[in-house]
């Protein structure tokens, strides 16, 4: 029997058929298949454009420039404004001492993770990294406002609010540092040992190894991870709307209150704002100048990190 | 194996050689018993060598017959590998490189090393050559000792308008002098040498051949090979390692003409390996 | 010894004594997240052990009586919230996964799904609830309700679950489909009966660590307005509920200490069921991974 590509011979009529059917249902599990994926940009999309529709129509009431610009956030008191620059800089007084905070611990242990630590104590290291990643934001929360504020920091600095910028950034910090170091640990992996090999013959010393070599060699990995834990903390909400207060403030002193963007935006949804109204769109526009900005620090992180990958791939 | 062990032991050359170990004053390396392994696995047994000042002495044999192993030993680049253990006596000048009262850094700073593929740092040219005497505290002027080693690694013509390009823009041959010049610039006394031309093309082999001869004046070169060619033109002693064990260790010229060893012959002749 | 002698002062006492001095700072840094999380569990456990009794999970919460107050109607919302977000997100996410290792040619769509998956990881929790609240509560009237609550949770852990899928799936060696498709299965045949078995300790891995966040999310909860106080269990997926980080977080929002107490217990009863999650997904994959390194070696 000669069989042809695509022409079946007669006996095989209910082969056929069955084929055909099979067929049918291959394709039909493709395209469920596809539609699931195509779910993701779906919610993209409605991301965008949930929070671009309500922006606008704020935007219609408030000019870009008062809110950009603006120095007093107060959309819910009279005399009302609307200047985001307070939130912004709570946020970024909180994200920014959450990295110092982070940094130094998040390297250090994506170090020792890499190039100190024997593989019982990695296997033991990762998986307490993973558990602390793991604890839910509002406990951290919990924590700051309940221990680290009064049992900590005001017996040291009696000033400090109860709540406080420094709180709510040791927590976050502490929050990030499984995200630093598990990266740091993957990019100090991928340099290659041969590298290593030529320091040690050169009778250099592990820390001169470490710091000298892999550290600079993996400098882009490193600050991918740095980048994405900060866009972590940029975005973090209820440790900080628990811990850091609902003062909008310039300020650059961390043992005061401020508010960040997230906090705001907890703040109104926790009253019963209906829809349509300006307080409300204030939501969609500080969600929108949050997901702008954790968003950019995300693709260049993202950038930069696929630079760093082909490098040693 | 039985066999194998006992040319190994009987080989006059090689016992005699290890007895008078502190007394000859031209033995820079010495190899007594020594037996290299990680976990369970043997990789180098029961090996005894001297390897003499200012020569170039070439290990030959087939892959995985120990040869890089006994180097790596040489200036403890295997104390990386955790479940490695050592066993017998590896002396350099007289110091056991296993004792603990050797420094590993100290020992590196006399027993350089080039390796199998060029391994420059991702820097610039300079900066590869100046790391090692910067983080070693060299007191003179950096410039000058960069232009020396990139000389005596005759590579200064092709890169001292370049000096400040990353490493990562010369071709293969030229990374691999380079990290010779970067060996070369801490002045060791024994340079190691583990198939450095492996990654390399012929022009580029001939090259670092050439410069192995130059070296040979300064410094003590051990090389291990698998081109026994490369061996012949280039080394003054030559042992010849064959799973795990010396079977034979003599000047390279004898090895080459009249070997002592039915399996000597066998490998150089190219019926196996 | 040779030629010129150069000066060369290594100083090798000095870089010992620094080397040490960092390898101890390292470790300091290793040992600073461990003894964190030690104080943060000694402390909850002390100040929310005493409030913890049968009672505690039997009671709804009162506002007026502290003592007497409970977690039972949040402990049933989260129940309810993880129910219907793993009915929704798993099959979701494990088939997009499936399309995009499986199925997907390399074309820009493809890459742009990747590249939207990577940031959709990276958006704040909050701008979820922000999206729930407006397409869930207010577009589909769906209401401050469990189906709302879970649909948006749904889409928070959808790319946490098609990243660690994608792996599971990356990690399955060619040679089983080759197997399977050369003995004459269907694409889909190879995929249900060979991959997806040969994956699956990945995927739960990951699904268990993407649920184990969710069951811990509050702030998009609070966006699309769970209610804080809640006097009854949810019955249905349109019922109203709140659920267990919510309590915490409106315990902890009080200032009255005795507030401050239930909350820990609120945190004892989650992590309670957080970290046994946790640490089975860590098993798994440790089993996993020996297991893996086993075969491979064994080839």
């Amino acid at each position: 029997m000669v069989l042809v590509q695509g022409e079946p011979s007669t006996d095989d009529e209910g082969d056929r058929a069955m084929t055909t059917r099979v067929r049918w249902a291959e394709q039909l599990i493709r395209h469920a298949l596809f539609a699931c994926a195509l779910l993701s940009i779906v919610t993209t999309a409605g991301i965008v454009w949930v929070l671009a529709s309500e922006s606008f129509a704020f935007f219609r009431e408030v000019s870009p420039f008062e809110f950009f610009l603006g120095t007093r956030w107060a959309p819910l008191l009279e005399p009302r404004s609307f200047g985001i620059l307070p939130l912004i800089c709570g946020t970024f007084l909180v994200a920014g001492g959450a990295l110092l905070v982070a940094i130094p611990i998040g390297m250090g242990t994506g170090i020792y993770l890499s190039e100190y630590a024997r593989p019982w104590v990695r296997g033991i290291l990762k998986p307490i990294l993973e558990i602390l990643a793991g604890i839910p934001t509002v406990v951290y929360g919990y924590f700051a406002l309940t221990f680290i504020t009064p049992q900590v920091l005001r017996p040291l600095i009696p000033q400090t609010e109860i709540f406080n910028v420094a709180s709510a950034a040791i927590v976050v910090g502490v929050m990030i540092i499984p995200t630093i170091a598990s990266l740091c640990d993957d990019a100090f992996r991928a340099v290659p040992r041969t590298l290593r090999e030529a320091a040690y013959a050169l009778s250099a010393t592990r820390l001169e190894v470490s710091t000298r070599v892999v550290v600079p060699a993996a400098m882009s990995g490193v600050v991918a991870a740095v980048l994405l834990a900060f866009a972590r903390a940029i975005g973090e909400t209820m440790a900080v709307t628990l811990a850091a207060g609902m003062t909008p403030k310039l300020t650059l002193n961390p043992l005061e209150s401020v508010q960040t963007l997230t906090g705001y935006i907890v703040q109104v949804s926790l009253g019963d704002t209906p829809a349509g109204t300006i307080e409300y769109q204030t939501i969609f526009a500080c969600g929108m100048t949050l997901f702008l900005i954790t968003l950019t620090i995300n693709i260049v992180a993202h950038r930069v990190l696929k630079r760093f990958r082909e490098v040693y791939e | 194996m039985a066999e194998l062990r006992n040319m190994s032991v009987t080989d006059s050359r090689t016992r005699s050689a290890t007895r008078r170990v502190t007394a000859a004053p031209d033995t820079v390396i010495s190899a007594e018993n020594l037996t290299l392994g990680y976990g369970s696995f043997v990789a180098v047994r029961d090996v005894s060598l001297d390897i003499p000042d200012r020569k170039v002495t070439a290990i030959i044999g087939p892959s995985g017959c120990g040869k890089s192993t006994l180097l790596r030993a040489m200036n403890r680049m295997n104390d990386v590998v955790p479940s490695a253990n050592v066993q017998g006596r590896l002396l350099y000048r007289g110091l056991d490189i296993y004792s603990p009262r050797c420094d590993s850094v100290e020992l590196r700073l006399k027993i350089g090393m080039v390796f199998q593929r060029p391994n420059p740092f991702p820097k610039s040219i300079y900066k590869n050559v100046a790391w090692a005497p910067k983080i070693n505290g060299y007191r003179g002027d950096m410039g000058e000792l960069v232009e020396r080693s990139l000389q005596h690694a005759a590579l200064w013509d092709e890169v001292k308008d370049k000096l400040h390009q990353c490493a990562y823009a010369l071709s293969g041959g030229q990374q691999q002098r380079l990290c010779i010049a970067r060996a070369i610039a801490l002045q060791p006394d024994v340079l190691l040498m583990d198939e450095p031309c492996s990654a390399l093309d012929p022009i580029a082999t001939a090259r670092i051949e050439d410069l192995i001869d130059e070296l040979e004046n300064r410094y003590t070169v051990v090389l291990v090979t698998h081109n026994m060619q490369q061996a012949a033109r280039v080394s003054d002693l030559t042992a010849f390692m064959y799973m795990g064990e010396l079977v034979e260790f003599d000047a390279t010229e004898t090895m080459f003409t009249k070997p002592g060893r039915q399996r000597t012959q066998d490998y150089i002749t190219g019926r196996f390996g | 010894m040779n030629a010129e002698p150069l000066d060369f002062q290594p100083g090798l006492a000095r870089r010992r004594r620094a080397g040490r001095l960092f390898t101890l700072a390292l470790t300091a840094a290793g040992l600073a997240g461990i003894g964190f999380l030690i104080v943060l569990l000694a402390r909850v456990l002390w100040e929310g052990a005493p409030s913890l009794s049968r009672d505690f999970l039997a009671n709804f919460p009162s506002v007026l009586n502290p003592p007497k107050a409970g977690v039972k109607s949040a402990l049933w919302g989260t129940v309810w919230l993880m129910t219907m977000t793993v009915l929704v997100s798993v099959p979701i996410g494990v088939a997009t996964a499936v399309y995009l290792e499986e199925h997907a040619p390399n074309n820009r769509l493809t890459r742009f799904i990747h590249l939207n998956i990577a940031n959709l990881a990276g958006v704040p929790s909050i701008v979820y609830g922000i999206l729930g609240l407006a397409v869930f509560v207010r577009w589909m009237h769906f209401d401050r309700s469990v189906a709302a609550g879970a649909l948006t949770l749904s889409l928070l852990i959808m790319p946490v679950i098609i990243i660690a899928s994608r792996e599971a799936l990356l990690a399955v060696p060619q040679s089983f489909r080759h197997a399977a498709l050369a003995l004459g299965a269907t694409k889909w045949q190879t995929i249900r009966a060979h991959v997806l078995p040969a994956a699956l300790p990945g995927i739960i891995t990951g699904v268990i660590l993407a649920v184990s966040r969710a069951i811990g999310e509050a702030a998009p909860l609070l966006m699309i307005g769970a209610l804080t106080y809640v006097a009854f269990v949810p019955e249905g997926p349109f019922d109203a509920f709140t659920a267990l980080p919510i309590q915490i977080f409106d315990w902890c929002d009080r200032p009255q200490p005795q507030f401050h107490h239930l909350a820990a217990a609120g945190i004892l009863v989650l992590l309670s069921i957080l970290l046994p999650m946790n640490a089975v997904a860590v098993a798994l994959r440790a089993w996993h991974t020996r297991r893996k390194a086993w075969q491979n070696s064994g080839i």
